[in-house]
Parts: structure tokens; C-alpha cells; sequence
């Protein structure tokens, strides 16, 4: 009997405390963006026109919310149904991940109002890497919301939409994952055209195919990672089997993505680069260890059995999509002439708030809605 | 373990068929773009430039910038224009190489050099293959890349991607814009030249057609160095609008002048570079001295990057039949866990 449960309890609790005025710093902080400019409150410069804004809310915080691409992918599109009970968890966390990353993304525009041009035919750019972006994770936040409508309809007596969306369901589900495939990879293609201006250590041809499956990879670490965390903090069953073998799945790609980061950069003689800016040097090896750690967990079939050695190969991969999605974009990134980038305080308080709003929302969520699985209370 | 490889195979052939299975081979880039029919353009000779900053104090007046003073903040109270680089309210700057002693101009060892900065008006620019609105285009007959503020959402990828570090955005203003030259075309509907030539005291910036300013090029690189020859001054092309309005002196500005040529240490800068570029160089110093990256391909990266997305997409016929697998498969999936998967 598979079923979904509310979790219930106090919602107002010291954490979620701390959350909600993080949340309220960044809101002043973006008062004064809106009011004063850019410049104001972020770091950015002509070399470095994207700042952590685009970078870690946008690139990173959509490659965490890649759970419920990454999982439907086995669920629905390999039908291995007995993945299922942490669909509704992940889409939860994709929502919040992709609506907040676009979200952050309009606080960076520096023409905002002027958005509408991207609908406008006659304005549209089809050739622009920015442009497909754009549109796509737009359309996928819609899908993502109707993926999660059933959950919100549960409580309700609405039956005829309810039958509705679970007749259309299956073309959402596949939108679902062609969307992402999209535009995680073109966030991989945004780079290509920076030609020289990024170090040969990332700058490719493959970015594409290393974006996407980075992020099915970061989809699949965030499902582990939230399974685990929901298991210890809601004191609630660990769903060992499942996770387990999501980690075979996981070991698995690992070695695909090595496969071609690493074919790709000999191919290309470019580990040379390696030796040329000792802070790339430093930073591809963190990166690439980050990589290597969770293949030499679960490489042991008795670690993955183990919610702790799990836990750690899940951080160290998520750890290692990020650190992999900063170097690409700022740390190999080159733009000559003296620019320099680090971000401020307050863009940095920006970054934090937009995750800690996350966070704050998929506590309500899972506590008020009937979101996470449960076997045993059923 | 359930997955094995074979199932694995699939995750990779299902979910990544757009991507790992299509992943673009070396040779993924779309056609190059031609140099368009009447194309206009800047020569910028560094050998007969003397530093003077006109150039820079008439493309202020054309392109209705105020003033800028960023250098010597400590005495210059704002009386001075002294911008130190492009930003989005310079729109050309005047920078200068310096080596060791300075004894000499032009000469790269104990030397200094002059060079001028502006958009380059790529053949193929990066910045209008990156803007997701088309606020950057390129005028198909002129050439000329111009930048629509009304379109412009902000979103700075042309900043990011041009190789040559051209557009600024305005990030002191609450709702600031791109700023780049734009060759002065609101002067030349007029028929006038663009201020910056209009105004050099030494035809080292020259204006014209890009055909007559590659001729142009190539006679002065196949001078003897110290030869005195003629060198044109303002629009190489004809129409010189300025010097008729200006009177006397200033035709005599504009009519060309005698001098020595230059040591041209290497050949000419844009006919390559980056799919060619309709402002060209030329430079007694090396051209990165100057700032102009030399390592570079002769094609443009827009090409390389639009043709990934071609291959990928193949004008979203690729998507769509995606799209139907998936959608047939997720029918199957849904159909199947019915019966399980009722509450």
C-alpha cells in the first residue's frame, strides 16, 4: 500500500526562525537593487557581467532542482515504478528550485521591463543559446507546477480535474523531461560562444553533454540527499532498498561523465591548461576530486546500503556540479584586461536568502501537503 | 544491483539521446557569415596616431555622452574627460602600450603605441548570435551592429560573450543600458561621417567603404618604411560633411596630408580575425600589445555555437519526435502503475 502523508508538527520552529529573516534581509537588499542599480549591490563589472546571481542561483539552483527530471527518467520513461514514492518530494524541490532561480534571474536583468520582447515573434532570437534558455525554463516551471497539481488537488473534491490531469499526465511527464534535456545542456552551450575567454580545461564542444548529465547526476544526488535528510529530521522510515539501488544507477553515470570529461580533455591535449593558472589548476582538481570521491563510495556494494556513506557520496556530488558549474562560468572564465570578480556581501546575503526561501517553502509544503511517502502509517 | 548496464544504456539513449548520443562532432559549426555588399568600416593606423583624444571628446558630443573623469580623482574635479577604458558611456577610448624607457614610438622594446578601442563590427558577431531579443543587429547591406535599448532586456550576455570585451552595461544606473558604438549611424543617414574620423588631425582613424580601406591597407604595408606618401584623412570614400559645414579650416583638416609611413611590424588586423571584422589595425607593436587577441580562429564562435544548436535541434524537428517517444513511453508507464498506484 503506497500512500502520501502531510508530516505535520509545528511549522514556526528556531530554524525556520533564522530562514524567514535571511529571507527579509534579501528583501531589503533587493529594494535597494530596484532602486539604486546593479552596481549598488553587486560586484559585477564589464569582464564579469555574470555574477553569483546567474551562476549559482540560476545554473547551480536549477541543477538541484533537477530531482524530478532525473527521477522521472527511470520512473516514467524506463517504468521502473518502484521509484516512485520520491517523485513528489523531488518535483517539490524542482518547483521551488527553478521558480526561485527564475525569480533571481529577473532581479538580474538590467532592463526588466522590457521582458515581454522575449514573446514578441517579431523580437525573438531563435540563434541565441540565451533565448532557448530562456523560454524553456519558463515552460518547464509551468510543467513542474502542473506535475505537483495532483498533490495540491488531493485535499480538494475537484474530481474532474483530478481525472483530467491524470489522463494528461503522461504528456506532461515527457515535456517534463525534454524540457530539461533542453536547456541543462544549454546552459552547458551558453559557454561555447565565449570561445578563448574560458580556459581549454572547460571550454568545449562536449559542455553540452557534460551539462546535462551533470545535472541528471546533481537531479539524482538531490533525491538521495533530501531522502536521507527527511528520514532523520521527520524521524521517518529510511527508504534504504530504493535509494540503494538509485545509487547503482547513479555509480554508474558517474563513470559515463568521467568517461567523456576526461576522454574529451585528452582528445583535445588540454590538460596542459592544468599547468598555466595555478588557481584553475587548483580548482579543476577540487572539482574532479569532488567527482571521484562518490565513485570510490559506491564503487563498495555495502556502502550503498549505508544512509551515512550515501549522505556523503550525495554531498560530495552535488558539491562537485556546483564547483564544476562556478569554474565554467567565473573561475575559467578570462576576460583579460585586469577585471577582477569576487561577489559582495550583499549579493552573496541575495544568493542566500533565494535558497533559505526555498527551503522555508518546501517546509510548509511537506508539512501542511501530502508530499512525502509513507508505508508504514498508512 | 537491478540496474545494470544494459538498463543503464537506456537512461543514457533516452534521456540523453539530445545530447550524449548527438553530441556535436568537432567540425559542428554552421557556415561562416560573408562580409556583407556595401560594408562600411574604420581603418585605425597606430603609426599616425598622436594621442591627441579628439576622436574621443567628438564621439562624446555625437553620441550625447557627458563627461567622464575616472583619472586623477584627486585634482580632476570633473573639468577633465579622462575616462581609463570603455564603459557604457565611452564608446571609443584612446589607451596606450608603454615599455621601459618610452624613448621611441611605435617600437616595441623601450617603446610606446597608441591604440584607439571601439566595437569592431564583427562579419559574424558574437553579440548578436548571443542576444535572446535581437536588440544587437547587424544591418545586412552596412554591417553596422547596432543596439536597440527599447528590445534590450538586460541580460548582459553580450558583454559576456564578445571577444573583444566591446559592450557595456550601465550598472550605476537603476534601469541602465548597453552602450557600444555604433558607428555613428544616426550621422550617416545624413550622409556624414562618423565622428571620430570626421575629426582626426592625421587620417589615423579613416573612414569608408571596407573594400577601399583593405586597398588602402595594403598599399601602406607595402611601403618602405620613412617613404613619404599621402595619407587620406576622414571618409576615404567621398562625402566629407564636416568640412563643409566647417568652412575653410576644415576642409583643409580633411583634405589629405603628406607624411612618412609607418613600420608595420605585422599585417593587417580584422581580415581574419574572429570571421573578419570591419574596423581593421595597423600597428608598428604586436597586436596584443594593443589589446586585440591574436590567438584566436578565423572563424567566429557564433558559428561554432549556433552550429551545436543546429545539429542538436535540427530546427526543432529533433525535440518534437523526442518529445513523441517520451510521451510514448510515459503513456506506457502511467497505464501500467494505474492499477498500483491507486490510493
Amino acid at each position: 500500500m503506497t500512500t502520501h502523508k502531510p508530516v505535520g508538527g509545528r511549522l514556526l520552529t528556531g530554524p525556520f526562525a533564522i530562514l524567514l529573516v535571511l529571507v527579509a534581509v534579501m528583501a531589503v537588499i533587493l529594494v535597494q537593487r530596484f532602486a539604486l542599480g546593479l552596481g549598488a549591490v553587486t560586484n559585477m563589472n564589464d569582464g564579469y557581467p555574470f555574477g553569483i546571481w546567474v551562476v549559482i542561483d540560476m545554473v547551480i539552483g536549477t541543477g538541484f532542482g533537477c530531482g524530478g527530471f532525473a527521477l522521472a527518467l527511470l520512473v516514467y520513461i524506463l517504468n521502473k515504478g518502484e521509484y516512485h514514492p520520491l517523485m513528489r518530494p523531488a518535483l517539490l524541490a524542482g518547483l521551488f528550485g527553478y521558480t526561485l532561480g527564475g525569480m533571481s534571474i529577473v532581479v538580474d536583468l538590467g532592463r526588466y521591463l522590457n521582458v515581454y520582447n522575449l514573446f514578441l515573434p517579431w523580437q525573438m532570437q531563435p540563434n541565441s543559446v540565451m533565448f532557448e534558455v530562456a523560454l524553456c525554463v519558463m515552460a518547464y516551471i509551468i510543467v513542474l507546477f502542473i506535475e505537483f497539481l495532483p498533490t495540491l488537488l488531493e485535499k480538494t473534491e475537484s474530481e474532474g480535474l483530478r481525472n483530467l490531469l491524470k489522463k494528461s499526465m503522461f504528456f506532461f511527464i515527457a515535456l517534463g523531461v525534454l524540457l530539461p534535456t533542453m536547456h541543462q545542456s544549454s546552459l552547458g552551450t551558453l559557454l561555447v560562444i565565449l570561445g578563448h575567454q574560458v580556459s581549454p580545461l572547460w571550454q568545449t564542444q562536449a559542455l553540452p553533454a557534460l551539462y546535462l548529465l551533470s545535472a541528471i547526476l546533481m537531479g539524482y544526488a538531490v533525491v538521495v540527499f533530501e531522502g536521507i535528510l527527511a528520514a532523520t529530521t521527520f524521524r521517518r522510515p529510511f527508504e534504504g532498498e530504493i535509494l540503494g539501488k538509485l545509487s547503482g544507477v547513479i555509480f554508474w553515470m558517474l563513470l559515463v561523465y568521467l568517461v567523456i570529461r576526461f576522454g574529451d580533455l585528452v582528445m583535445r591535449g588540454a590538460l596542459g591548461g592544468l599547468m598555466t593558472d595555478p588557481v584553475n589548476g587548483i580548482m579543476f582538481v577540487i572539482e574532479n576530486l569532488l567527482y571521484v570521491v562518490p565513485v570510490l563510495i559506491l564503487v563498495i556494494p555495502a556502502n550503498r546500503r549505508s544512509p551515512r556513506m550515501l549522505f556523503l557520496a550525495a554531498l560530495s556530488l552535488l558539491a562537485a556540479g556546483s564547483v564544476y558549474r562556478i569554474d565554467s562560468y567565473l573561475v575559467g572564465y578570462h576576460p583579460g584586461n585586469g577585471w577582477t570578480y569576487y561577489p559582495s556581501v550583499t549579493e552573496i546575503l541575495v544568493t542566500v536568502g533565494i535558497f533559505s526561501l526555498e527551503v522555508v517553502l518546501y517546509l510548509i509544503f511537506v508539512k501542511k501537503l501530502p508530499v512525502l511517502h509513507s508505508r508504514t502509517q498508512a | 544491483m537491478t540496474m545494470n548496464r544494459r538498463d543503464f544504456l537506456r537512461v543514457a539513449v533516452s534521456g540523453g539521446a539530445l545530447s550524449v548520443a548527438g553530441a556535436p562532432p568537432a567540425e559542428a559549426a554552421r557556415e561562416a557569415k560573408p562580409m556583407p555588399p556595401d560594408a562600411v568600416g574604420m581603418l585605425y593606423d597606430s603609426t599616425l596616431c598622436i594621442g591627441c583624444k579628439a576622436c574621443v571628446s567628438a564621439c562624446r558630443e555625437a553620441n550625447g555622452l557627458g563627461p567622464v573623469n575616472e583619472a586623477n580623482p584627486g585634482w580632476n574635479d570633473g573639468t577633465w574627460d579622462t575616462p581609463l577604458d570603455l564603459s557604457a558611456k565611452t564608446f571609443n577610448v584612446i589607451k596606450a602600450y608603454r615599455h621601459g624607457t618610452m624613448a621611441k614610438k611605435d617600437r616595441k622594446e623601450n617603446g610606446f603605441a597608441f591604440v584607439k578601442r571601439h566595437c569592431l563590427h564583427c562579419v559574424d558577431p558574437s553579440c548578436v548570435s548571443a542576444c535572446p531579443v535581437s536588440a544587437m543587429q547587424k544591418d545586412p547591406k552596412t554591417g553596422i551592429v547596432s543596439y536597440d535599448p527599447d528590445a534590450c532586456i538586460g541580460c548582459r550576455y553580450c558583454v559576456y560573450s564578445c571577444p573583444f570585451n566591446i559592450p557595456r552595461f550601465d550598472y550605476s544606473a537603476a534601469y541602465g543600458k548597453i552602450g557600444k558604438c555604433e558607428f555613428c549611424r544616426h550621422l550617416q543617414v545624413d550622409g556624414k561621417t562618423p565622428a571620430c574620423c570626421d575629426v582626426c588631425p592625421t587620417g589615423a582613424s579613416l573612414f569608408g567603404r571596407v573594400d577601399d580601406l583593405r586597398a588602402e591597407a595594403k598599399r601602406r604595408l607595402a611601403l618602405k618604411p620613412g617613404d613619404v606618401t599621402t595619407f587620406p584623412r576622414g571618409n576615404l570614400s567621398g562625402s566629407r560633411a564636416f568640412g563643409k559645414e566647417g568652412g575653410e579650416q576644415a576642409a583643409k583638416m580633411q583634405s589629405p596630408h603628406d607624411a612618412p609611413a609607418g613600420t608595420y611590424l605585422n599585417g593587417l588586423y580584422g581580415e581574419k580575425e574572429l570571421g573578419g571584422t570591419q574596423v581593421h589595425y595597423l600597428s608598428g607593436v604586436p597586436f596584443e600589445k594593443l589589446g586585440l587577441p591574436t590567438d584566436v580562429p578565423d572563424r567566429g564562435y557564433a558559428s561554432v555555437s549556433e552550429g551545436i544548436q543546429h545539429t542538436l535541434y535540427k530546427g526543432m524537428i529533433a525535440p518534437v519526435v523526442l518529445l513523441g517517444g517520451l510521451a510514448a513511453l510515459a503513456f506506457r508507464a502511467t497505464r501500467d502503475s494505474d492499477g498500483e498506484d491507486k490510493k
